[in-house]
């Protein structure tokens, strides 16, 4: 377990968040930046590091990998820290008004001001919708994720979906389980033809249950998931005991854990004042995508003037005796940390 | 200047409400439901990663086949249905007119 003590915690790497490193940087304000992906980029890195972007000011064209790597490189100077590949769990506001921050990975991080530039959320797996589903979860019979297959050895198991993961892991649990179903609402697989062939014919030599135009509607347990209600399409509804119900209907940006900070929300957004895009909570402020004001614009150079203004307010919140004053790059040059 | 086309989006009672979309602005169909306030989040802005535009096409044209992208988000849905879409994927053409859809997004 590590602690940070810095004076802006940001939430989110992508350019965005990278941005307001340089904005406080200007300001003399350290930042640590916190991201749930492995790298600094946001969807910039992980979904189209190699698409053009052409509204960045300044530049016709740039691929959004290459304006990460130039925004690095501008943020530099500031020598910003990171904790990337954890997600910020918890935020705790402390006697003094800063903030206690803690990730996925028991970090911590003190800090006076919380930037959230969370983009789209952070990751999840989709769940479906079927009732008490969540009493079965944590560790009760009803997992979203297959973290050690050997867990499953002699076991039950229902798992649901038609995606690759779905497929990949019918085929490995097979082996491994003492009795595997997959439940797919479709009749074919459209994904992975291969995958597809394999899960039917280790189906017909009864390795394990196919169960295709099929539905899991309800669970089922004293305490601890025994049983799954199945409805297929056109026919009556059944019942199977199992030990597991996994589905595994792929993943969905979703806030996460700052839903429950105490923020104001609007529309899976955070709502903000334009001001200085300050939340509800004095001392956290949110920019880019993941806020929301009249007219708002998922745009980056949106994201950028909002980390400007930020800025400006989170020096003002940090040293209230201290005067702002604006300081132009072309006339002062850029400060180091 | 080419003329609007009309989509229409039927609701859970089976009523339609008719939606009229100009076919000279690139539009993708869930910008256009979009613009026309339907309640769908389209989270990801429109790069088939969140699903939050799901569609079922009730009655369409054919369409150009979907993106391996847009088959991988489709195949994970709970509520896949036979006309399953994601309305960001698809562009709007004249030949989209009269098209009746249902919002799937299960937010």
């Amino acid at each position: 377990m590590s602690t940070v003590t810095t004076d802006i915690c940001i939430i989110g790497a992508g350019p965005v968040g990278l941005f307001a490193v340089f904005e406080a940087g200007l300001l003399k304000m350290r930042c640590h930046v916190v991201d749930a992906l492995p790298q600094v980029g946001g969807q910039l890195s992980e979904i189209y590091p190699k698409k053009p972007i052409y509204d960045i000011p300044g530049f016709p064209s740039i691929l959004a990998g290459e304006l990460i790597k130039n925004q690095m490189e501008q943020i530099a100077p500031f020598h910003p820290t990171f904790t990337l590949g954890e997600r910020v769990e918890d935020l705790e506001k402390l006697e003094d008004g800063s903030f206690r921050l803690v990730t996925s990975e028991n970090t911590e991080i003190y800090c006076k001001v919380v930037v959230i530039a969370g983009g789209l959320g952070s990751f999840e797996p989709r769940k479906p919708a079927i009732d008490n589903l969540a009493h079965y979860e944590g560790g009760k019979g009803v997992n979203y994720m297959i973290l050690d297959p050997e867990f499953y050895r002699d076991k039950r198991v229902v798992l649901a979906g038609g995606g690759d993961s779905a497929l990949d892991w019918a085929i490995f649990l097979a082996d491994v389980a003492k009795e595997l179903t997959l439940v797919h609402r479709g009749t074919t697989f459209r994904g992975a033809p291969e995958s597809a062939a394999r899960v039917a014919s280790l189906a017909e030599e009864g390795h394990m249950r196919l169960l295709l135009k099929s539905n899991v509607t309800e669970v089922h347990g004293d305490g601890k998931l025994e049983s799954v209600t199945l409805v297929p399409d056109g026919s009556e509804a059944y019942q199977i005991e199992t030990d597991y119900f996994i589905p595994l209907f792929g993943l969905v940006p979703k806030l996460g854990p700052l839903e429950n900070w105490g923020l104001e929300l609007e529309k899976s957004a955070i709502v903000v004042n334009t001001v200085d895009y300050s939340t509800n909570i004095p001392g956290i402020y949110a920019i880019g995508d993941i806020n929301t004001y009249p007219g708002k614009l998922k745009l980056i150079l949106c994201g950028y003037h909002e980390a400007a203004l930020m800025a400006q307010s989170a020096y003002s919140f940090i040293y209230p005796d201290k005067k702002f004053v604006l300081k132009y790059t072309t006339v002062n040059g850029v400060p180091t940390l | 200047m080419q003329e609007d086309i009309t989509v229409y989006v039927e609701n859970a009672a089976g009523e339609r409400v008719a939606v009229p979309v100009p076919t000279d602005m690139g539009l993708s169909l869930m910008e256009a439901l979009k613009a026309n306030e339907f309640d769908i989040l389209a989270t990801c802005g429109g790069m088939a990663l969140c699903a939050t535009c799901h569609v079922e096409l009730v009655e369409a044209p054919e369409l150009p086949e979907p993106s391996d992208d847009e088959l991988y988000m489709l195949e994970n849905l709970p509520n896949l249905r036979d006309g399953s879409r994601l309305s960001c994927q698809i562009k709007i053409t004249p030949e989209l007119d009269g098209t009746v859809l249902r919002l799937m997004s299960d937010h």
